[in-house]
């Protein structure tokens, strides 16, 4: 999987995010999103993601040197921010359930206890979202995020709300992740820096 | 079709947890049938007030609550996740859906009380059901289209209703005109414009809605 970001620019009421952005990736790498507060590393990532549209430019995704149309792109597309929330009245099981369902994976119940398991959600499926704390919403956004084995994910600020353990955790799950596969990863920490392996700077 | 199947069994769960946009709605009408009834009486009004009295009902009782399924996702930060997971036109068709079955359950309780407590009677009751299912997928199918757009506004309650009542207003006109002959025992045949308007407007509608979407959906 190849990403191919030639030339993007982002505004909001006239005003400019980011201009000309260019940059490729390929799987085996982490391409970390650098910036300042304020500066639109978000708003890149949800560009990138196909999310939302650039003012201008092209994103590109390539496998075996064949373009991905744009529609279906979310088929191979992991994502998690801190903006990006599951349903809080349904229980864990019933979103991922849900999630699987309408991305239409077979056999998706062994997957789901499996990754529950590893993030240390086990036992915690059928409660609903909303009794979760802020740290275990996190790690069941990474099972979201990873349930249809995507072949990119984008992690938006990779850390945020985890603990000691659950960052360990989620830095193994990356690290490990990113070696077949691509990760974009939007951050200021220097920790997460070190799974970098390809930096791009957003500012005006 | 399956997707969207999923989307709208996803809301039903929803909804049954939080009954924010059933009893929204619920309420409404009660609230508004009772005022009605208490202010201008049983006995008094025609057909000709009575058929405008339900449909105003109608109207604003599902301005009431058939917003609630796009701005929820919004207000909660859900779109993003489900524009990951599927396509526009399933999240279109599902949110319809709900809306539609939102309407008719609505329908089949203040539509009884309103005939027993204000007195409506009914000559062709053919016409009157076969306006209030075309209404209600025209209400449904335009409620749903504006929703999605007032969804991404910051005045989502009042535009809602702003927005919604120019465009449904072939509605209102028509199932107020429908009802009316239903309720004066005139000829089936001469309903045939109102019903044939009703189908109509519903099937643009619709349609416009899942051509639109897309667009709407991806800003």
């Amino acid at each position: 999987m190849k990403l191919s970001a030639k030339k993007i620019s982002k505004d909001f009421a006239e005003k400019a995010v980011f201009k000309n952005l260019t940059f490729e990736a390929e799987s085996g790498t982490c391409l970390a999103v650098l910036g300042p507060n304020g500066s639109g590393k978000t708003t890149l990532m949800r560009i990138l993601s196909h999310l939302i549209l650039p003012t201008s430019g092209t994103i590109e995704y390539f496998e075996h040197e064949r373009s991905i149309p744009a529609e279906r792109i979310f088929q191979h597309i992991g994502f998690l921010g801190p903006y990006l929330e599951l349903y809080q009245d349904l229980s864990a099981m019933e979103n991922l359930q849900f999630f699987s369902k309408i991305r239409s994976m077979k056999n998706f119940e062994p997957k789901i206890f499996k990754l529950m398991e590893r993030f240390g959600l086990k036992g915690r499926e059928e409660d609903a979202v909303k009794t979760y704390s802020s740290g275990m919403k996190q790690r069941l956004k990474y099972v979201f995020a990873l349930l249809h084995e995507p072949k990119i994910l984008f992690v938006d600020e990779p850390r945020s709300n985890l603990d000691e353990e659950g960052i360990r955790l989620v830095y193994d799950v990356l690290q490990d992740y990113k070696k077949d596969r691509l990760l974009i990863m939007a951050t200021n920490d220097i920790d997460d820096l070190k799974l970098a392996d390809m930096r791009v700077q957003v500012n005006v | 079709m399956y997707k969207a199947w999923l989307v709208f069994r996803k809301d039903i769960q929803q909804e049954f947890k939080t009954r924010y946009a059933l009893n929204a709605i619920f309420l409404f009408a009660i609230v508004t049938l009772t005022a009605v009834s208490f202010s201008i009486g049983a006995f008094s009004a025609g057909p000709e007030i009575l058929s405008a009295l339900l449909w105003i009902i109608l109207f604003f009782s599902s301005m009431s609550g058939l917003a609630h399924i796009f701005v929820r996702e919004e207000e909660t930060h859900t779109a993003d996740t489900l524009k990951l997971v599927t396509t526009s036109s399933s999240v279109f068709l599902g949110k319809l859906l709900f809306n539609i079955i939102l309407l008719f359950s609505v329908e089949l309780l203040v539509v009884p009380l309103f005939i027993g407590v204000m007195n409506f009677v009914v000559y062709d009751g053919l016409v009157f059901v076969l306006s209030l299912v075309f209404g209600s997928f025209g209400l449904a199918g335009g409620g749903t289209i504006v929703a999605a757009i007032i969804s991404k506004s910051n005045t989502k309650g009042a535009l809602f209703t702003v927005l919604a009542f120019p465009i449904l207003l072939p509605v209102i006109v028509s199932g107020i005109s429908a009802a009316k002959k239903a309720a004066t025992n005139a000829p089936f045949v001469s309903a045939t414009s109102e019903l044939q308007a009703l189908f109509a407007f519903a099937v643009v509608i619709i349609t416009a809605g899942i051509l639109l979407f897309d667009f709407i959906w991806n800003e």
